[in-house]
């Protein structure tokens, strides 16, 4: 594959996720903003292009919501567009803003990602409703959860995966977020506390899930030899990849997400990575849902299928583990606004590359780390591996 | 970094906001291969199309296949049997509410087809009896209440 640029991510900067924000989405999305260009002591004049990413217009009701959000996001006159492909636009957004840079077409990328869910009345469930198909679904009176549930369901059948191997992702994540400052629910819970929350679709509980949240990431990209001017440590984008897999999703079988598996196998060929369980320090995979990460782990090739859960019970996966996953807390602990939860997987990598993730810092100087997103009908992968 | 509020102030107005509720209706095409599925349910079939290059039989039906982008114009009549590939057992319905009696949402591979099948739910069964890999027949609704929906099936239930 031929890049013409380096791609390095200069500076990084997120609002809290919450709940509910007063702040609108613009105003979210120019604070996050504010923070990435302070970070590296950059102006908005010093930014040649703006991507941005951002799930449904009907979260917000408000169409064109990227022209919507781009006076916050920084590209007022500026080359801008706007990426979205569902849960998966977190990770893909690094990836539409690198096309900018490693294209040669501009030295310096803005990226933003912003989601403000808690707008949609009584709650944004309604508007997730729509991905189902129109004609021989939407009838069925389907539930966006039943599709996390179908899922897990069949990946636990088919490595026969006991429901408290799982929820142990959402205790490990939860404590993590505890040293995140932007985190929204982090809490020190119980295996217990997991396996007694209400079940909404069994295998689902309540306390399985992410939460619906608000909230903006940034991150400022720039070409090679612009990144070494602006910062002594850059963090490079050594590797992007993204496949979809078919809408048609009662015709895959739901136990190995192969299109992440894809998308992995474009970033680490990329990256020159031939061994992801040995070369990867560690990963952010998409977790919004307890099983979610250890399907990801599987799919991101870092270990065998269904081996996820055993390296889970055995700590290999802790923030102080061999292969730590989710060191930020994840979706589960960070909250879940859907690009902005994506892209802070990406920032998270880039603090943690640099040594700069204080109490959530991995030991070991951490060099080479991966973040993963995934969404739309459970057929996308976004992948980015990132270096120090 | 962002100001959290909570639920009540949102609730007791503490804060200012705005209500919109948007109005829009859409009358969808149902679509050259969907319409003749829905048509096909209607007179009580399961049809699916087989590609003529690659010999899938796929459901639900299309008119292109797309492994081999090729038109795939070649209708097969299905069983109305198949297995569970997965299900969950769900109290909560579209909107959240909870309800007592699980709805039991499953993916249904349909016999005679490339491992494929659709969204249906599972009824006359006790929720702890559903298996995976169970095998299970459509229950339709009587013809005269048919109206060319997926709904024209009732459910799936366990094949005695």
């Amino acid at each position: 594959m031929f890049v013409k640029k380096r791609v390095a991510v200069v500076g990084a900067g997120m609002t809290k996720f919450m709940r509910r924000a007063q702040e609108t989405g613009k105003e979210l999305a120019f604070e996050a903003v504010r923070q990435a260009l302070d970070s590296c002591n950059m102006r908005i004049q010093d930014i040649e292009s703006v991507a941005l990413g951002t799930a449904p217009d009907a979260f917000d009701g408000v169409h064109m919501k990227g022209e919507y959000l781009l006076d916050g996001a920084g590209a007022y006159r500026k080359p801008y567009s706007r990426n979205f492909v569902g849960g998966g636009t977190g990770v893909f957004s690094p990836i539409h803003g690198w096309f900018h840079v490693a294209s040669g077409l501009y030295d310096t990328c803005l990226v933003v990602a912003e989601e403000k869910m808690s707008s949609c009345l009584p709650h944004p469930q309604a508007a997730f409703l729509t991905i189902f198909d129109n004609m021989i679904e939407r009838p069925l009176g389907p539930n966006l959860i039943w599709i996390f549930a179908l899922e897990m369901q069949r990946y636990m059948h088919r490595h026969k995966i006991p429901k408290e191997q799982i929820a142990q992702v959402a205790v490990k994540n939860k404590r993590n977020a505890l040293d995140h400052p932007s985190a929204q629910i982090a809490k020190a819970v119980t295996l217990q506390d997991i396996l007694d929350s209400e079940v909404l679709a069994w295998p689902v509980q309540r306390l399985d899930i992410s939460p619906v949240s608000d909230g903006a990431c940034a991150i400022v990209l720039a070409s090679e030899d612009v990144a070494r001017q602006i910062t002594d440590s850059p963090v490079w984008i050594d590797g992007v990849g993204w496949n979809l897999d078919t809408t048609y999703w009662t015709n895959r079988d739901l136990y190995f997400p192969r299109y992440v598996a894809n998308a992995a196998r474009m970033a680490y060929s990329m990256a020159g990575i031939s061994n992801p369980r040995k070369q990867i320090d560690f990963a952010e995979p998409y977790d919004p849902f307890d099983y979610k990460e250890l399907h990801h782990m599987e799919g991101l090739l870092l270990c065998r299928k269904g081996e996820a859960p055993k390296l889970t019970a055995e700590g290999v996966t802790e923030r102080d583990g061999k292969l730590p996953i989710c060191p930020s807390g994840g979706l589960l602990g960070v909250g879940n606004p859907i690009a902005a939860a994506g892209m802070m997987k990406i920032c998270e990598l880039f603090w943690q590359l640099r040594g700069e993730a204080g109490k959530r810092q991995v030991a070991g100087d951490p060099r080479t780390a991966v973040a993963q997103a995934w969404g739309d009908l459970m057929q996308i992968g976004t992948v980015v591996v990132m270096r120090s | 970094m962002g100001t959290a509020l909570k639920e009540e102030d949102i609730e007791r107005q503490k804060v200012l906001t705005v209500a919109y509720q948007p109005k829009a209706k859409y009358a969808w095409a149902a679509g050259i291969a969907i319409g003749r599925f829905l048509e096909g349910l209607k007179a009580g079939e399961i049809l699916g199309t087989r590609c003529e290059h690659c010999g899938r039989v796929a459901v639900p039906p299309r008119i292109f296949c797309e492994w081999c982008f090729k038109s795939s114009d070649s209708w097969v009549k299905l069983p109305d049997t198949g297995i569970v590939n997965t299900f969950s057992i769900s109290y909560i319905t579209a909107d959240t509410t909870r309800v007592k009696t699980p709805i039991i949402p499953a993916v249904i591979g349909i016999d005679s087809t490339t491992n494929a099948g659709f969204l249906h739910l599972i009824g006359e069964v006790k929720p702890e009896d559903v298996r995976i890999d169970m095998r299970v027949k459509a229950v339709w609704l009587d013809p005269s209440q048919r109206k060319g929906s997926i709904t024209d099936i009732k459910y799936f239930t366990p094949l005695k």
